[in-house]
Parts: structure tokens; C-alpha cells; sequence
């Protein structure tokens, strides 16, 4: 893991190439995050790459709810060479939830991307194919959506087994 | 300590028997003496009950391993727990020649559709065992994903267990190897003699209930 | 939103009679095949939709799915000690590591340090799963090649390994062993013995394996030389683990950044040279000696001390103080209640699994249970890697590519 100020040296860099990508750098247990702007996300990613983090570890979403904006995309990027990660966090909106695809860069980022999109709703533009992957192809909603049910068949006792099925008659 | 010996049958009961044998063989019984020899060797029963037996020792199993439970059912076939002692052993790929249908692991709602397509494709008379808590109720997993097996299909027996130990699920087998050569045992009632007892549901409208506080209400329930 | 279909999914949702065309290939008209869900060679519930050419398969388009089962939002919804078990069951043959993993990064949230004991415990229980995982799949590719009497071996060894996770822990598959802080209990007497006697018989164990396959025609035949994939395309799509060290790349978590004591061990890396079938048969074979090595040395080195972390805050304290001590009694019924909360926070804490890297990524919200729960399985990454190995193949090179591959569908759906 970069330590600090190493961190903020590659943030710095960032900028310099692209003044309007990095909105924020975190760094916490040994963890190395840089916060991108949406819209900027491959760029970071393409001179991320080009600068030793050629291993896409993890793509993965996860919903911020109740905070603003609520749907947060990480990559969990690897230095093999000096055993180095970072992490890129891009958070979009519930109303327009796209990203540019990372496939270009990472062929390795379609099945995740896939998932991503099944589970929380992010449309990855420039995707070869982007349908659900974990759920049926027809199911409506995004299921890992912390405003999602969690749904599950109830729990029986002698007061409603008579409705369910399965009671042996 | 006395040591009683005791002779059960006569010495000369097995010379007599070796005698009627021979007989037998040389065609030489008539009579009285022939009908005795068949009541003594010959079994007699139905048809239903004796294709029954023979159905229950040679059940041939799908190959159908969903998750966990899967690597449970393969290890009876392993030889520690030897599904082949029973005559189990052939486990079968296609639908069409499997008379059972082990249920291991849990079915997810996307997988459903697929399992109630082969069970449909399986010939009569079959049989399916629900292994595993997942599939029999929702097992850990209570939530949008899964379907407990008993909504899209009937299921002859439900073994316990997360996943349940080969020995476990062994049990399952001799119990429904028992329901097809058709002597089902009551399990418990039998054993405590309990045929007969009555469950006490309690009355939906007892003044009482409402102030007791170890009444149960009805209300959803999630996970802890 | 409405996305346009492909031709292939056209094709995948019509149940007419009337042959749907594929297309046309070099010589033969292309045939689509759908090879699953059911089917005796998957493991587990994989459907592949195989456009073929006479035998060879021109593109392979794996659907997954059919085991999901929504671990990750159930795992939002309990506290921390109880995810444990539902994170298991993921990869339901390395179920060890799933829970290496999530405790590993729930630990790094908490900023808890595990004994040595426990790491060393620790050690020797991922070990014996690794060969224990390399065994169920060497029996199952086997058997997928119709070397079907590998199966029952493997299967002996087996059940030895999971007598020892029962000696432990009273359960044979998903244990629960791993908590938050180090292990659950400390090791029966009599482990110790039966685990050196399983180390002395398994490295003769593991060359009468190689004797029945090695000299073999058929196998040498179906896995020398078939679908081998080089190393840059592998690490474009993100494949680590025995299929990566097949292709000559001896990348491997527990050198390049140990965790949990590993770099106390000696113990090497096997790497093969071509990539192809045979050389990820190979690695996976001879992990199980250099995992057996680890083991020995573990139990010789097993040092004293506690076996959780004696913070009583996030581990339960021992049974007999619950007598005594007033303070021991209120952790107790705090844990067992609401459970330990983790400052807010997110943690990403990757292993190496027998497939691959297994890493857990877990964001804490302040609360007694996790806000996100997400294990990167290796499974998942590694199918994508199945298209690019089985292009121009026979379908026979497809069902061994498959079993090589290890794919594990738990892990795959989550």
C-alpha cells in the first residue's frame, strides 16, 4: 500500500494530467483511496495502468444510502511488480447512474461490471454486453439496493401453517 | 455362573431334512409331503409388494448437486459411507433413466423453473429427497434468491442439515427406501406408543391471551 | 431500461422446433448447443451456450446465476459474529478461507490483533482446506475424464481431512472454526497426533495419485498441449492462483504479502511453463506437498498463548468466568445480544485461496452489522478467461478446460 504522502503524490499527478478527476484522497489502515469524478473514471484508470497498476483485483458497487450521491463503484487496482494497491471510488446518483466501461482497459471488468449492473442499477456505457448475470434476465429491480426487501418465505407456525404449501393434507 | 446348554433342533432334524431334499430333487415328493416342502421354502406375495422391494434396492439417483450438499452427496458415495452397500451406486445423468431425485444444495429462483422441467422428465414411479436446510425450508438464507423445494415439486423426504452429515443423509435414503417397499415406519409415535394423541391449538379469541406475555402474535420475522 | 438483445440471445429464448441458423463458419454451418444447467460434466450449476462447428467450439458464452443466493444482502442483515457463517458457504469447498477473508477485514477495521496461536491455527486449518479442495478436485476432473476411480481415492483422503476439521471444530464442512480475533477453540489433544499421521501418509498418497494418472495415454492425451492460454491475456482479465502459475507467473499471495504469519514457513511456489491443461493439473498437484510442508512445520512451531484475542470487547469470553466476574458477564450477553460494532470505515483484505485471490471487502457503518459485504470470488473472474482457452477446441478439450479450471458455482453466484 502507498503510505500517505505517496498517495498524495499520485493524486497530485492525476491533476496535473486532468484537473477535474480526483475530487478527494482518503487513506486509512493501510488503505489507499482516491475518490474520481464520474465522468473522468477511465482517464484515472488509464494513467493508473500506465503507471504500474496493470491488475484489476475487484470491480464492485455498493449503496451509500442514506448518503448523497448514493451509489459508489470500486476498483481495487494491484501493482504486481512492488505489491502496491489502490483504490479508485467514483459515487454517481440514483437518477443517472452511468459510467463509462472499464472493459477497454480491463477485460477482466465484464463480468463484474455485469454484476454491478445487476445488483444496483449502474449502466456501464460501452459494454459488450450488458444484462443481468446473477438474477433472471426478466427481474425487475436491483436487489443489493439497501432500499431493496430482503424478501424470504415467512417463518411457519401452527397459527398460519394451514396457508402454506407443502402441509401435508 | 451356571452355563446352560441347550440343543435348539433335534440332531435328526437336519438328516430329515436332508433326506427331503433329495427327494425332491429326484422328484420323488407327492402329496401331503410336497405341499409341507413348498410352505417351507417358498414365499408367497403380491406382485405390488415384491416389485416394491426390488424398486427400493435399486433406485438409480440423479446426478443433480446444486452447492454444499453436493460434496455430502458425493462423499456417500465414497467408501466410508457406501451408498453401494444399498444398490444406489448408478448414478445416472439423464432424467429419463433416474428414478430419484436428490435436491443437494440450495435452488435458487432462476434454477427452479430448470429443476421442475427435469422432474417432469423423470418417468414414474420417482421420487425425490429434499437434502439440506436450504431446500427443504430456506435454510440460513432466508431472503429474495431462494425457493424452498416443496413450492414447485413434491417431495417424498426432507433430511436436516447444513450441510447433513453423510450418515445423515443415509438415514434419508433407508427412510424413503422404507416409504417405497412400503413398510413406513410412524418414527416417533410408534416408539412411544403416541398414535392417537391430539395436538392443542390454542383458541384464537381467549380473553386471557392478549394480557400473557409468552403468547406468541403473529408478525414478521427476519433474520436475527 | 430496455437493452438490445444479442443474436445469440434471440436464439437462447426460442423454443420452436424450426432450426434457428447460426450462422456459417469456415466449412459447416455452426450449431448452438446449450451444455447445462444440468449436466454430468459441470461443477456445479454452470450453463455454457456452445456455438460449434462440427466439434470444434467457435464461441462459448457461460450463463451463471443458477445458485444465487443473495449472501451478500444477507449478510447486511446480521451482526458481525453471525455473518460468519453465511459467508462461508460461498465457496462451499474453501469454506476456510471465506471466512479468513471476511474476518481478515473486519479485523483490519477493528485494528485487532490476533495471537500467534491463532494465526498458526489458523494456518494449518487453510492448509488442510487447500488440500483438501485440491483433492475433491482432482477426484471430480477425474471422474469428468473418465478416470473415474480417482474419485474414490480422493475422497479416502477426504474424509481423514474432515475427521480433523471435526476434531476441532464438531463439524465437517462449514465449520465456523474462524472468529473475529483469532479461532473459536483451541485444538483437542489428539489432533496434534492424528494430524502428524495424516502428514506422514499424504505425500505417498499424493504420488500413487500421480502414478495412476501420469503414465496414462488418454489423460496425457487430453491434457498435454489443449487450450493453453498465455500469461499476458490472463492478467488482463484478472486470473490469479494455480491457473496463473501454470502459465509461468509465480505470483502467489502468501510470498508476495504474507498474512497471518506465512512468512514464518518455508515452502515454494510450483510454476509451470506452457499454460496448457496439463501444467494446471500439475501446480495443483504439487501444492498439496508444499501445503503439507507448511502443516509440519506449523504444528512443530505451534507456540502457547491464547487462541482469540483476549479483548473482550469482540471475542466471548471463556465459559468458567461467566461465574465469577460481573465484567465477563456483560461482554458476554452484550456479543451474544447485539454483537461488537465497527467503527465506520472500509476494508479490503485479499488471500490467497486455492483458486486464486480471494479477497473480502467490507464497509462498516458504525452499527453491530456490516453496511456491505463482498467477496471477490476468483471463480467469477476466472470464467470470463474460459471463452479466450476454448476458442478452436474440440468440445472433449472444452469439458477438460473446464474441469482445469476449478470453477466453483457457490463462489461464482454468491
Amino acid at each position: 500500500m502507498p503510505d500517505a504522502t505517496g498517495l498524495e503524490l499520485t493524486a497530485h499527478e492525476l491533476r496535473d494530467h486532468n484537473a477535474e478527476s480526483i475530487l478527494g484522497t482518503d487513506f486509512g489502515r493501510g488503505r489507499a483511496v482516491l475518490l474520481a469524478a464520474p465522468d473522468h473514471v477511465t482517464d484515472v484508470l488509464r494513467q493508473l495502468k500506465a503507471s504500474g497498476y496493470t491488475f484489476l483485483a475487484s470491480l464492485h458497487g455498493i449503496d451509500y444510502y442514506p448518503e448523497e450521491p448514493r451509489l459508489g463503484v470500486l476498483y481495487e487496482l494491484l501493482n504486481m511488480h512492488e505489491v502496491d494497491r489502490i483504490t479508485v471510488k467514483v459515487r454517481v446518483h440514483t437518477g443517472d447512474p452511468r459510467l463509462r466501461t472499464a472493459t477497454e482497459l480491463f477485460p477482466g471488468a465484464e463480468f463484474p461490471e455485469r454484476e454491478v449492473y445487476d445488483m444496483f442499477g449502474v449502466v456501464f456505457e460501452g459494454h459488450p454486453d450488458l444484462r443481468r448475470i446473477l438474477m433472471p434476465e426478466d427481474f425487475e429491480g436491483f436487489p443489493q439496493r439497501r432500499d431493496f426487501p430482503i424478501g424470504g418465505e415467512p417463518v411457519l407456525f401452527t397459527y398460519n401453517e394451514e396457508n402454506s404449501y407443502g402441509k401435508y393434507q | 455362573m451356571e452355563i446352560k446348554r441347550e440343543v435348539l433342533s433335534a440332531p435328526d432334524d437336519f438328516r430329515s431334512r436332508q433326506l427331503l431334499a433329495r427327494d425332491m430333487l429326484r422328484g420323488d415328493l407327492e402329496g401331503e409331503a410336497l405341499d409341507r416342502y413348498v410352505e417351507q421354502s417358498v414365499m408367497t406375495t403380491t406382485v405390488g409388494k415384491a416389485v416394491s422391494w426390488a424398486q427400493g434396492n435399486s433406485i438409480y439417483p440423479m446426478t443433480f448437486g446444486l452447492a454444499c450438499c453436493a460434496i455430502e452427496m458425493m462423499s456417500i458415495v465414497g467408501a466410508r459411507v457406501d451408498i453401494a452397500r444399498f444398490g444406489w451406486e448408478a448414478f445416472r445423468a439423464s432424467p429419463r433413466q433416474a428414478d430419484l431425485l436428490i435436491l443437494s444444495g440450495r435452488v435458487s429462483v432462476k434454477m427452479a423453473p430448470v429443476i421442475r422441467r427435469i422432474y417432469d422428465q423423470m418417468l414414474e414411479p420417482r421420487w425425490a429427497i429434499s437434502m439440506g436446510a436450504c431446500c427443504s425450508s430456506m435454510g440460513v438464507f432466508n431472503n429474495y434468491a431462494l425457493v424452498p423445494s416443496d413450492k414447485f415439486m413434491p417431495i417424498d423426504v426432507h433430511v436436516p442439515g447444513c450441510p447433513p452429515r453423510p450418515e445423515a443423509l443415509m438415514h434419508g435414503i433407508l427412510r424413503l427406501r422404507d416409504k417405497i417397499q412400503g413398510h413406513e415406519p410412524n418414527g416417533w409415535r410408534e416408539r412411544y406408543d403416541a398414535v392417537g394423541t391430539e395436538e392443542v391449538i390454542p383458541i384464537a379469541d381467549d380473553a386471557g391471551a392478549d394480557s400473557a406475555i409468552n403468547v406468541f402474535r403473529g408478525g414478521g420475522t427476519a433474520g436475527a | 431500461m430496455a437493452l438490445d438483445t444479442a443474436d445469440y440471445r434471440r436464439r437462447e429464448e426460442s423454443i420452436t422446433y424450426a432450426a434457428e441458423s447460426a450462422g456459417q463458419g469456415e466449412t459447416h454451418e455452426l450449431l448452438t448447443l446449450n451444455i447445462g444447467p444440468h449436466h454430468p460434466a459441470t461443477h456445479g450449476v454452470l450453463r455454457l451456450l456452445a456455438t460449434l462447428e462440427g466439434e470444434v467450439v467457435r464461441d462459448i458464452k457461460p450463463i451463471v446465476g443458477y445458485v444465487h443466493t443473495g449472501i451478500e444482502k444477507t449478510a447486511e442483515q446480521k451482526s458481525y459474529w453471525k455473518v460468519i457463517p453465511v459467508v462461508e458457504r460461498m465457496d462451499y469447498l474453501s469454506y476456510y478461507f471465506n471466512a479468513m477473508a471476511f474476518c481478515g477485514a473486519v479485523e483490519t477495521l477493528l485494528d485487532v490483533e490476533v495471537p500467534p496461536r491463532a494465526q498458526y491455527l489458523r494456518i494449518i486449518h487453510l492448509e488442510l482446506n487447500r488440500i483438501m479442495s485440491h483433492l475433491v478436485w482432482l477426484g471430480t476432473s477425474a471422474l469428468d475424464l473418465g478416470a473415474i476411480s480417482m474419485f474414490w481415492y480422493c475422497f479416502r483422503e477426504r474424509e481423514t481431512i474432515l475427521d480433523l476439521f471435526e476434531m476441532s471444530s464438531g463439524q465437517r464442512m462449514h465449520t465456523r472454526y474462524f472468529q473475529v480475533g483469532g479461532v473459536f477453540e483451541d485444538i483437542p489433544p489428539g489432533f496434534a497426533a492424528k494430524l502428524r499421521t495424516f502428514l506422514a501418509e499424504m505425500p505417498t498418497r499424493a504420488d500413487q495419485y500421480a502414478d495412476l494418472l501420469e503414465k496414462n495415454q488418454i489423460v496425457l492425451e487430453r491434457l498435454r498441449g489443449t487450450c493453453a492460454l498465455d500469461e499476458k491475456t490472463l492478467l488482463e482479465i484478472g486470473v490469479t492462483g494455480p491457473l496463473l502459475r501454470a502459465a509461468g507467473n509465480p505470483w502467489d499471495l502468501r510470498k508476495a504479502h504474507p498474512y497471518s504469519s506465512y512468512d514464518h514457513f518455508e515452502f515454494k511456489i510450483p510454476v509451470g511453463t506452457v499454460g496448457d491443461n496439463y501444467d494446471r493439473y500439475r501446480v495443483r498437484h504439487a501444492e498439496i506437498y508444499e501445503s503439507v510442508k507448511i502443516i509440519s512445520q506449523a504444528l512443530d512451531g505451534l507456540p502457547e498463548g491464547p487462541h482469540i484475542t483476549p479483548d473482550r470487547k469482540i471475542a466471548l469470553p471463556p465459559r468458567h468466568e461467566l461465574a465469577t466476574s460481573m465484567e465477563a458477564l456483560i461482554h458476554h450477553f452484550k456479543l451474544v445480544t447485539e454483537g461488537f460494532r465497527v467503527p465506520e470505515g472500509e476494508a479490503y483484505y485479499p488471500i490467497e485461496g486455492p483458486r486464486g485471490e480471494l479477497g473480502c471487502f467490507v464497509r462498516a457503518d458504525g452499527s453491530a452489522k456490516p453496511a456491505r459485504v463482498h467477496m471477490r470470488d476468483p471463480s467469477f473472474v476466472h470464467l470470463q478467461a474460459l471463452e479466450p482457452m476454448v476458442k478452436g477446441a474440440y468440445i472433449a478439450d472444452l469439458i477438460a478446460t473446464l474441469a482445469m479450471l476449478d470453477p466453483i458455482l457457490g463462489g461464482i453466484d454468491r
